[in-house]
């Protein structure tokens, strides 16, 4: 059992947790996941590590409550446990002669490129983040990011919050301006991963993205995550857990991507249903 | 009293029963059955069967004791060879193992050992209240990683001999294959799971949610002070038939089928991980593991499910019973059938069309045999033209798996062959100095038995390494 050391609501959708889990934190680097079973009878659900503290034993994690479990997960408040916590699992992000990095996070996929871009910082490189979110209400990390980056650019949507307009908006005319970073790492909606390596082609810089596809083990067995990448005309099987979770952007089929992920999407929507009612009746 | 020429019948759920119930299938021997088969044995002087058991369980000796009643007696004799009892009389392979060496055989069907096996175990953990004795202890600590068969045997061999075990287990639950891989109907949990605890009543620890290679490395395990480690890490990714369409929804490997419905429970009515249930499914591949999946899928509500192997029932190489309980059950075999190309839905009007992306069939080309093989199997030959597609929803791929990368990854000086499984000598012992490995792991994908026999070799190798050592120590 892993004890909630704390518990915090960054956004309506979005709440961040520190687990006590002191052999992930020991090893965790940026780029890596772990799996969590919120009770005996849960799913095993993927979430990437969003920070550690191993002088604590701590692993920070960030979610999206999108679905059933992560409902379940919001429900239990500090001082409660969860089931089953394991990792870290996944390559880290590479880092290595990266000196001139550009991270694009969307959504809560900027909890993932958080600790990306603080350890490029660490690690002395010039950091540029472009943060995008739908609107002003589901913006979150902007401190954080702000504390880690040479340049931040925040986006909205809508345009209630900041610059109007896509991630990809001002990716674009920085790489116009000559910007020439020596990778863009993009962590964020698939469709966005897929435009901002659309974005970055015609420049020729390389672009590493994040899957999060479907999981269940998460070590190599199972399977499910696999993703096809697109290597010198052939097509390559790959999987997430242990090959990725970051890959080459102009390698991936995010399109079959895309459609995979949609697999079981009715399930999902009444599973999210029910738990809301569950919890309702809880309450 | 005259021999009876045939082994004594397993009673079994009725065939239009079992295949919507996700209950056992064999029910087992009633007591008087048991002793009435155990009579049939021989005894004869040169006891082909303990050579045809990859644990070599005294099984004259066992038998000898079930002709008497003494069913307690004749576990205690098997428990002394097999950690797992209640497990193997189940799985194993007895038609190519113990009972294709009885004497019985030569002119009738041999002794129905494995069902005498799995009644002495039920019979033992139903009656029996007696708290295993603990060995006394030697004070050397040993790792075992991975809670599998080939994990759970070596753990068991060495706390017996009064080492201190501990066991790392990537998954929540310990039981390896066992637990995610061979479905309820086949292996109830509830028997692994008395397994495991009648380990950690030796003395043994189980720490789940530890992935060695990623939570802790191989070379962490001897820093904290265990002196021997053995690998049982099992078998890695799955493989898939690199054919057009093998990404569309509706095509699982085997693994994530049989985990989701056995692990995760996705079974039940009221499952918190999906599956896809009903319709029509196809699995590929003639293992143990494609009949667990065809089983599963027609548990799990399907209208009609079919295996499409390449060669013939001749070659097919799961174990016979389950072969012939699928067939009763229903199952429909394409014999000398081979996929080549999974189709799906696409909507070319409308990209959101919620159907897109998933299966719709399966092309398949017809086979015959040729020329013998390395291995002296029979090749198959596609019949040029004679495509046709089968009608479904489902694939499942069950044509094997490679050995896990974790750990050679992260573990310097650990040499893998050409296929990935880590190299071992006669004693299991691997490239590095006191870390044994056996199992999967080491030979692909297997079976339990030969898994657990691995365990055992490494548990004995193992142990006269660190005796050897202490002995040059003093």
């Amino acid at each position: 059992m892993y004890k909630i050391l704390r518990k915090k609501e960054l956004n309506p959708t979005v709440t961040q947790m520190e687990i006590l889990a002191p052999m992930v934190a020991r090893k965790a680097r940026p780029g890596q996941f772990i799996i969590l079973r919120v009770n005996e009878e849960g799913e095993r659900i993927p979430l990437t590590v969003a920070g550690t503290n191993a002088r604590e034993g701590s692993v920070k994690i960030i979610f999206q409550i999108v679905g059933a479990t992560t409902q379940l997960l919001n429900a239990k408040q500090e001082g409660e446990f969860i089931q089953d916590f394991v990792g870290p699992l996944g390559v880290a992000t590479h880092t290595e002669g990266i000196r001139k990095v550009c991270i694009v996070g969307g959504g809560v996929g900027c909890a993932i490129a958080m600790p990306v871009a603080q350890e490029f910082h660490r690690l002395g490189a010039e950091v540029t983040s472009i943060i995008g979110f739908r609107s002003k209400d589901l913006l979150i990390l902007e401190d954080e990011f702000r504390a880690c980056s040479d340049r931040l650019v925040v986006m909205t949507d809508d345009g209630s919050y900041a610059r109007h307009g896509n991630v990809t908006l001002p990716l674009k005319e920085m790489l116009e301006a000559g910007d020439r970073f020596d990778m863009i790492i993009t962590i964020g909606p698939l469709i966005m991963m897929k435009f901002v390596t659309l974005t970055a082609k015609p420049f020729g810089v390389p672009v590493t993205v994040s899957m999060n596809p479907i999981m269940i083990d998460g070590t190599g067995m199972c399977g499910g995550c696999r993703l096809t990448l697109i290597r010198d005309g052939k097509r390559v099987t790959k999987f997430a857990c242990v090959d990725g979770p970051d890959f080459n952007g102009y390698e991936v089929d995010f399109d079959e991507a895309m459609s995979r992920g949609r697999m079981y999407f009715d399930f999902e929507r009444r599973a999210h249903e029910e738990a809301c009612n569950l919890l309702k009746g809880a309450k | 009293m005259a021999l009876n020429p045939k082994k004594h019948e397993m009673p079994s759920q009725a065939p239009e029963v079992r295949a919507h119930n996700f209950s056992e299938v064999a029910l087992g021997y009633t007591a008087e059955i048991a002793v009435a088969e155990a009579q049939r044995c021989l005894n004869c002087k040169n006891r082909p069967c303990v050579a045809g058991c990859p644990v070599n369980i005294a099984i004259p000796d066992f038998i000898g004791k079930m002709k008497t009643g003494d069913f307690e007696g004749a576990y205690q004799i098997i428990s002394q060879s097999s950690a797992l009892p209640a497990v193997c009389g189940r799985v194993c392979p007895q038609e190519s193992q113990c009972e294709s060496k009885c004497t019985l055989g030569v002119k009738f069907e041999p002794v129905g050992i494995g069902r005498l096996e799995r009644f002495a175990a039920d019979w033992h953990n139903e009656h029996s209240t007696e708290a295993p004795r603990l060995p006394e202890q030697n004070g050397h600590k040993v790792a075992v990683v991975g809670a599998g068969p080939s994990g759970l045997t070596c753990a068991g061999d060495l706390a017996r001999k009064g080492y201190k075990v501990s066991i790392f287990e990537a998954l929540h639950t310990a039981g390896g294959v066992l637990v995610y891989g061979i479905p309820e109907f086949r292996l109830p949990k509830a028997i692994v799971a008395k397994e495991v605890e009648g380990l950690k009543a030796l003395g043994v620890d189980v720490e789940t949610n530890v992935v060695i290679g990623k939570t802790l490395t191989i070379d962490e395990l001897f820093e904290d002070g265990y002196e021997a480690v053995f690998v049982g890490s099992g078998a890695g990714l799955p493989n898939f038939m690199n054919i057009p369409g093998e990404s569309y929804k509706g095509v699982y490997s085997a693994n994530e089928f049989l985990t989701r419905s056995n692990l995760m429970k996705a079974y039940r009515d009221d499952p918190v991980t999906p599956i896809m249930k009903g319709g029509k499914v196809a699995v590929v591949g003639g293992g143990n593991v494609a009949m667990d999946a065809a089983r599963t899928a027609l548990r799990l509500g399907a209208e009609h499910v079919y295996i499409v192997y390449r060669r013939s029932m001749e070659e097919l190489p799961a174990r016979k019973e389950e072969v012939e309980h699928a067939i009763e059950e229903g199952i429909d075999f394409r014999l000398l059938q081979n996929p080549v190309e999974v189709l799906g839905y696409n909507n070319p009007e409308n990209p959101r069309d919620p159907k897109n992306g998933f299966v719709t069939g399966l092309r398949c080309i017809r086979m015959e045999l040729g020329e013998p093989d390395a291995k002296g199997r029979r090749r198959p030959v596609p019949i040029p033209g004679s495509e046709f597609v089968l009608d479904v929803d489902t694939v499942i791929i069950a044509i094997g798996t490679s050995p896990n990368p974790l750990i050679k990854s992260t573990t310097k000086g650990l040499e893998v062959n050409s296929h990935g499984g880590i190299i071992v000598n006669e004693d299991g012992l691997t490239s590095r100095e006191g870390v044994y490995a056996g199992g999967d792991a080491v030979t692909g994908a297997a079976t339990v038995i030969s898994a657990m026999g691995a365990g055992k070799v490494a548990a004995k190798g193992i142990d006269e390494y660190l005796m050897g050592k202490q002995q040059v120590n003093k």
